[in-house]
C-alpha cells in the first residue's frame, strides 16, 4: 500500500515539475525544475527495483548533464524576454499535440489491459537480490561489444566537444610548450670568448684564433 | 503493487509534456535540448517498466545505453550551441537559416 501512495505522490511530482520545466521563463529555473524531474525519476525507478539505474540517473544526469546546462546558460548572454517572446504562438498547437500523444497511448494501455490481468503478475525480489550484479553479469558478457561501443561513443563525444569549442586567439602571449621542451643548448647560449680588461699582449693572440 | 499500466500512462503523459515543451520553447535552443532529455527519460520509464514486468534485466542493459547516447548527444548539443552563439550572439532558431531549411 505504501508503495502505491509513494508512487502516486512521485508521479504527481513528476508531471507538475515537468509542466513546470515547459512553461517558466527563465533557463536556469527550467534547468532546476529538470533537476528535479530527473530526481523523482529516480524515486520511482527505486520503487521499481532497477537501483543501479536510479544511481546511474542522479550521477549521470544531476551531476553531469544539468551541471553542463547550467553552465552553458550561465556563460552565454542570452536575452530572454526576446527568446520568449512567441509562446503564446505555439501553445494551442502543442497543447492539441500532446492532448493527442495521451489519448493515443491511454486509449492503447486501457483497451489492452481491459482482458488480462497485469497486477501481480511478478513477485518481488528477495532481500539479498543485487540489482546490481545481475545487470553487471549481464553486461559484461553478452553486451560486452556494445559496452565497448558504448565507450567509444563517449569518448567521441569528449573529443568533439572540446575540439568544437576550442578556438585559437592571435596576438595570445602564450607559452608553447613542445618548443621549450625540444629547445638546443646551441638555440640559445653562444660562448665567447673574449680577452680580459688590461690583459697582456701575449693572452690576446690565442684567443682571438678559438674564436669562433 | 505498482501496475504496469500506471507506469505506461505516466510515461505517455510524461513524453506528451515534452512534446509540447518543444512547440512551446519553439525559439529557446537550450530549452529544446533539456525537452530532448526529458523525452529520451519517458522512454526509458517504458524500458524499466516492462524490464521489471516481465522479469528480463535486458531492458535495464538498453536504458544504460540511452543513457550513454543521451550524454553524448546532450554535450556535443551543448558545445554547438555555444560555438553557435559565439558566431551569432544569439540562440534563437528563427536566425539560424543559413541552409535555408
Amino acid at each position: 500500500m505504501l508503495v502505491e501512495v509513494l508512487f502516486w505522490v512521485f508521479a504527481s511530482i513528476l508531471v507538475i515539475a515537468a509542466l513546470a520545466m515547459i512553461t517558466v521563463r527563465n533557463p536556469v529555473h527550467a534547468a532546476m525544475l529538470l533537476v528535479l524531474c530527473f530526481f523523482t525519476s529516480a524515486s520511482i525507478w527505486l520503487l521499481l527495483e532497477a537501483e543501479f539505474l536510479a544511481v546511474v540517473l542522479i550521477l549521470v544526469y544531476v551531476g553531469a548533464v544539468m551541471v553542463l546546462f547550467l553552465f552553458v546558460v550561465m556563460m552565454l548572454d542570452i536575452n530572454i524576454e526576446e527568446v520568449r517572446s512567441s509562446v503564446t504562438r505555439y501553445a494551442l498547437a502543442g497543447g492539441i499535440v500532446a492532448g493527442v500523444v495521451v489519448f493515443e497511448i491511454v486509449a492503447v494501455v486501457w483497451t489492452n489491459s481491459l482482458g488480462t490481468e497485469v497486477a501481480g503478475r511478478v513477485a518481488a525480489h528477495p532481500a539479498d537480490y543485487s540489482n546490481t550484479a545481475e545487470l553487471g553479469k549481464v553486461l559484461y558478457t553478452q553486451y560486452v561489444y556494445p559496452f565497448e561501443l558504448a565507450a567509444v561513443v563517449l569518448l567521441i563525444a569528449i573529443v568533439a566537444a572540446i575540439s568544437l569549442t576550442m578556438r585559437r586567439r592571435t596576438g595570445l602571449k602564450q607559452q608553447n610548450i613542445s618548443r621549450q621542451v625540444a629547445v638546443r643548448r646551441e638555440d640559445r647560449v653562444r660562448i665567447i670568448k673574449m680577452p680580459a680588461e688590461g690583459g697582456s699582449k701575449t693572452a690576446e693572440a690565442p684567443a682571438s684564433e678559438k674564436a669562433p | 503493487m505498482i501496475q504496469l499500466n500506471w507506469l505506461l500512462v505516466l510515461s505517455g503523459v510524461l513524453f506528451a509534456i515534452s512534446v509540447a515543451g518543444m512547440f512551446i520553447n519553439r525559439k529557446n535552443l537550450i530549452l529544446l535540448l533539456m525537452c530532448v532529455e526529458l523525452l529520451l527519460l519517458a522512454v526509458n520509464f517504458n524500458f524499466v517498466a516492462f524490464s521489471r514486468d516481465l522479469a528480463d534485466i535486458n531492458g535495464q542493459i538498453f536504458v544504460f545505453f540511452v543513457l550513454t547516447v543521451a550524454a553524448a548527444e546532450s554535450a556535443i548539443g551543448l558545445a554547438i550551441l555555444v560555438v553557435l552563439f559565439r558566431e551569432r550572439r544569439s540562440i534563437n532558431v528563427e536566425d539560424l537559416s543559413t541552409l535555408k531549411g
